[in-house]
């Protein structure tokens, strides 16, 4: 039976990265993700976890030392935050589409400039398109369980794409809460050793990563969008076997006071655990109010997200990103995509809060509801802002 | 739900203090959160910690910005910093100083208690580093975690060095002066 520990979250990703049993490790520090790389070279350097630990000399050169590591059949780690991962951007859009299943912790911050370390999703945003499973979390356990769960996913023969946990920096990274840790037991059940579909070794050569003619692209990219909405079913089975293994389930969505909700509010990540508390908060004055956390980016649950709206009047979707000169926030903005030929279909409003690390409070959900609420047309705003 | 809010100097230990404290309620099999105020770090700089503890899963991701208990680990803090900021009026003060209680009570309603954390750990720790003191104080004023668990939480965290921190966090027990609010 796995015990409720505490520690800060950072430490407990990179206790996960070591049962998980990695290969590689491609490290370079950026906050806020630096504890959780600094964590895994002193469980490597006191040899608790046996792999290579690559202090390398940029980010860019990071997610090659990934790819090349991955493709040479090691099971393949690397995290960082918002400038890392735009120097990185290049190789990040390779990976996916060499199909190779490496894991990657995203510990959200912000793209400068102004400079800031704080948190939003302005650089998992940047990266929208870049064929990564991408899934976002709230907790410490959902961090830990992500790990195991992103590998399995990725390493699945029928799936074989990378996988990006988004955790908010700070919010995350850098709290000390109680978390489940399992036994190695558990985990070498759930996570079988790696065994690549292919691999580089002169015995056996293979060409990974190739020229292809126009004829050909097109073909390629086809076929590499389908394999990431493939996924789809291959994710699923990885949450109820891991929810059957330990009790802990996840969903694409996840609901909370759903039921006769009229407006609904929708989240991703840290925001989802004070939201929750502002809906629980609303629904005691008689407010039918409910939470959606929306917890899979990519593939996009399109159906699911359907399903869950179906019954409300008033989709309220909080962004921590802009998409400058768009429609407003870019989850609203695929949100409203995906339900355009639903009839009929909620008025989807458009919040952007918490950028760079500012807070947002229940009261701040509340607010962020009740100012919806008057609205009469699709539009988006930018909350709190001063002056 | 406990909120508390620790002001201390980069390198005193006011994070230490915030996440030992948080350990203890954990191994009561309660829940808490500790964080340190989000940003870039600075020994000597002025800098604050936080804790929550509550019986029940904790599902708040936001700064707490009207603490049930303020904790201060330097004395000097309290020319600097309003360290009374949001505090609620039902609240504890405690701080570490040479002087009286009677010296920072704000009004006819904060509880102060204050404690000589600096000499202590001076005489313990020979290092002027206040946080396993503080959390002594802490634990007498308030009761918010039990000894046992305290004591446990800093036990795993300073290992060899756990003997003299509870020594310090003994003598704190012991020194504290409390005056209550009306």
């Amino acid at each position: 039976m796995a015990k409720q520990v505490g520690m800060e979250v950072s430490i407990a990703a990179a206790e996960a990265v070591k049962l998980a049993n990695v290969d590689v490790i491609a490290a370079y520090p950026i906050t806020p993700q630096t504890h959780i790389v600094e964590h895994l070279s002193e469980l490597v350097a006191d040899g608790e976890l046996d792999a290579e630990f690559v202090p390398v000399e940029s980010e860019h050169s990071a997610m090659s030392l990934a790819v090349g590591s991955q493709a040479a059949g090691a099971r393949s780690f690397t995290c960082t935050s918002a400038q890392g991962l735009a120097l990185m951007s290049e190789i990040v859009f390779i990976a996916a589409s060499m199909r190779l299943p490496i894991l990657m912790i995203l510990a959200n911050r912000s793209l400068s400039s102004p400079l800031s370390i704080w948190n939003d999703h302005s650089d998992v945003m940047s990266v929208r398109d870049c064929g990564w499973i991408q899934l976002f979390t709230e907790n410490s356990q959902e961090v830990y369980d992500h790990v195991f769960i992103g590998y399995k996913v990725s390493e699945n023969h029928n799936v074989l794409l990378p996988t990006i946990i988004n955790m908010d920096g700070f919010i995350l990274t850098h709290m000390f809460e109680p978390v489940y840790i399992e036994d190695e037991s558990v985990v070498k059940q759930y996570l079988p050793d790696y065994v690549p579909k292919f691999s580089l070794h002169p015995d056996k050569p293979v060409t990974m990563g190739a020229f292809a003619m126009p004829t050909l692209f097109t073909e390629a990219k086809m076929a590499q969008n389908e394999a990431l909405k493939a996924s789809y079913p291959y994710i699923m089975e990885a949450w109820k076997q891991w929810g059957d293994l330990t009790g802990r389930y996840y969903n694409p969505i996840e609901e909370l006071h759903t039921e006769d909700a009229e407006t609904l509010l929708l989240t991703m990540g840290s925001f989802g655990e004070t939201a929750g508390e502002a809906v629980k908060a609303m629904r005691e004055q008689g407010k039918k109010v409910g939470l959606l956390k929306l917890r899979l980016w990519r593939p996009f649950p399109f159906e699911e997200l359907r399903r869950a709206v179906s019954g409300a009047s008033k989709l309220v979707v909080v962004d921590r990103a802009v998409s400058f000169g768009g429609p407003g926030g870019p989850a609203a903005s695929e949100i409203r995509s995906a339900l355009y030929d639903m009839d009929p279909r909620p008025q989807v409003h458009n919040t952007i809060a918490g950028l760079a690390g500012r807070d947002v409070t229940v009261n701040d959900f509340i607010q962020i509801v009740e100012s919806a609420e008057t609205k009469k047309t699709d539009d988006y705003e930018i909350y709190g802002v001063r002056g | 739900m406990i909120e508390m809010r620790f002001h201390g100097r980069g390198g005193q230990g006011a994070v230490t203090s915030a996440e030992i404290l948080a350990q203890a309620a954990i191994l009561e099999e309660r829940y808490a959160q500790a964080f340190p105020s989000f940003g870039p770090e600075r020994r000597g700089a002025p800098v604050v910690a936080f804790c929550r503890i509550d019986n029940k899963p904790i599902r708040m991701r936001t700064n707490i910005n009207n603490p049930d208990i303020v904790i201060v680990l330097d004395p000097s803090l309290v020319h600097i910093v309003n360290v009374y900021a949001g505090l609620k009026e039902s609240g504890t003060l405690i701080i570490n100083t040479k002087n009286e209680p009677q010296h920072f009570k704000k009004d006819d309603i904060v509880k102060v208690a204050t404690v000589n954390a600096t000499k202590i750990a001076l005489e313990t720790l020979k290092l002027p580093i206040t946080n396993t003191t503080m959390l002594g104080a802490l634990v007498k004023v308030t009761g918010v975690v039990g000894v046992d668990a305290l004591t446990a939480a800093v036990e795993q965290r300073f290992g060899k060095n756990a003997p003299v921190n509870l020594n310090a966090l003994d003598r704190a027990f012991k020194e504290t002066i409390i005056l209550n609010g009306q």
